[in-house]
């Protein structure tokens, strides 16, 4: 029965992929690729990975196409031909899907018992993770004590790429916008009723939910990194619905600025209380009386900064994209005028 | 005996479920235009996830599994009809507008409507009677 899901799964992913390749409409390369974030999340489901399904699912079907299909909104949903880019392109993937095609063939195979990853580090995870960290998430006592610097590698890896889009989009370039410049002048405002009204009793309980993910990743699947994203989704959902400004008035941009660095300052402050009390960087031992519970406490404390970080930095992008988005609305109303101008 | 009704019960709607989303995937693949479509697809799933959840939770029993299938029976029960709605309301902002002969495209369809029989009921007329 597993063996028929999984090659089904397998199947659907690979039917996805190769429509993805293969379409000319970005934006329906966009929406496959949401289905594929869904499918690749069921499948690692199926593998027993919760935690990855859940952020797969956070993040590769939820907020991975709205980014898409805002960068769709700025450059147009034709994919311009290209016919020698094409080939160069088929000709690195044909060479890196074989590389990686002959590498499986040195791997273990899948759940074998000798199998490196099972022998090293993960028999001390399972049999004395309960009683180092207290915690029965064993992922979560990995990401956020054991791994806690490859952890804070990524929050800073996120902070980056937030900087980066920033910088790339504030830049500027002078394509044209394939949205109506009257939707954008309205700050993307919907004057929908059902709309509203949907959004006004869907966010709450989003929110709700980010709480929820955020506090009892150490009990269950979840933590820092899906609870952001839902918070992020949160507040686009009010940006898209009630407008741009709307969304600046609960959270200005200046404020969500700082809260991208406060994250991973929260982070880092923590690995050096470790430091300062005489212990390694990032040893939770010293925030409470024993060190089970003061693994407690560093874990809740530096999911809090990778879950304020991430929620950040996806409301950054957003406000990125818009502004952009604005602009281009802008310079187009500002040609039309001079357009008229002339003709007139 | 309890357990065997809801087991019968939970199959009877786990099967309708699944009939109910076979039919809207044949109707989005079969039916010719976008709202067709789009009824197809929207009414259906609506209503298979519906009697999925309902009889995943009818063998769920009294636990949290059962707690955790009304809270998403609960979101589907708002999210999918809004995103339907959405979707229509994005057509009528787009090149497929319905009503108003300034679309393109659409002509042709609207002749055809003009001079079917009278008898069928234009709905500008239901609107202004309540006006």
């Amino acid at each position: 029965m597993e063996l028929l899901l999984n090659i089904a799964l397998l199947a659907l992913l690979l039917i996805t992929a190769t429509a993805i390749a293969c379409t000319k409409d970005l934006f329906a390369a966009a929406m496959l690729a949401g289905i594929y974030g869904l499918l690749s999340a069921s499948f690692f489901m199926t593998m027993g990975a919760v935690d990855v399904a859940f952020t797969e699912a956070a993040v590769g079907a939820g907020i991975a196409p709205l980014l898409i299909l805002l960068t769709l909104a700025l450059c147009g949903r034709r994919q311009r031909p290209d016919r020698r880019r094409a080939a160069l392109a088929l000709a690195l993937v044909a060479i890196v899907g074989a590389l990686l095609l002959a590498a499986t063939l040195d791997m273990p195979a899948f759940g074998a018992v000798d199998a490196p990853a099972h022998r090293h580090v993960a028999p001390r995870y399972i049999t004395e993770s309960m009683a180092e960290i207290g915690i029965p998430n064993i992922v979560t006592s990995v990401l956020a004590s054991y791994r806690a610097f490859d952890t804070l590698g990524e929050v800073v890896v996120i902070f980056t790429a937030g900087l980066g889009v920033l910088a790339l989009l504030l830049g500027g370039g002078e394509s044209r916008s394939a949205v109506p410049s009257s939707v954008l002048q309205s700050g993307g405002q919907s004057r929908d009723l059902v709309l509203r009204v949907t959004a006004k009793i869907l966010i709450a309980p989003i929110m709700l939910y980010a709480l929820y993910v955020q506090f009892h990743g150490e009990y269950g699947p979840g933590g820092g990194f899906q609870a952001g994203v839902i918070f992020a989704v949160g507040f686009i959902l009010y940006g898209l619905v009630f407008g741009l400004d709307a969304l600046h008035r609960v959270a200005g941009h200046g404020l969500v600025q700082l809260l991208a660095a406060v994250g991973v300052l929260v982070y880092g402050s923590v690995g050096l209380l470790g430091l300062a009390s005489g212990r390694n960087f990032l040893d939770y031992g010293a925030l409470a009386g024993d060190a089970v519970s003061g693994q407690h406490v560093g874990i809740i404390a530096i999911e809090l900064g990778v879950g304020i970080t991430v929620a950040a930095v996806m409301i950054l992008v957003f406000y990125a994209f818009f502004a952009q988005l604005r602009r281009l609305g802008q310079l187009a109303v500002r040609d039309e005028e001079f357009a008229e101008g002339r003709a007139g | 005996m309890t357990e065997t009704i809801l087991m019968l019960l939970s199959g009877l709607a786990l099967a309708l479920g699944c009939f109910f989303m076979l039919s809207g995937a044949i109707g989005l693949l079969r039916f010719p235009d976008f709202y067709t479509r789009m009824h197809a697809a929207g009414v259906t799933d609506t209503l298979a996830t519906f009697l999925i959840i309902g009889g995943l939770m009818l063998l769920a029993g009294w636990s949290l599994a059962l707690l955790k299938l009304g809270l998403i029976l609960l979101f589907i029960f708002f999210t999918s009809p809004a995103a339907s709605h959405a979707l229509a309301r994005a057509a009528q902002h787009s090149e497929w507008k319905l009503s108003g002969t300034e679309a393109r495209g659409e002509r042709d369809r609207e002749a055809k409507i003009l001079d079917a029989p009278a008898d069928v009921a234009e709905p500008d007329a239901l609107n202004t009677d309540k006006v």
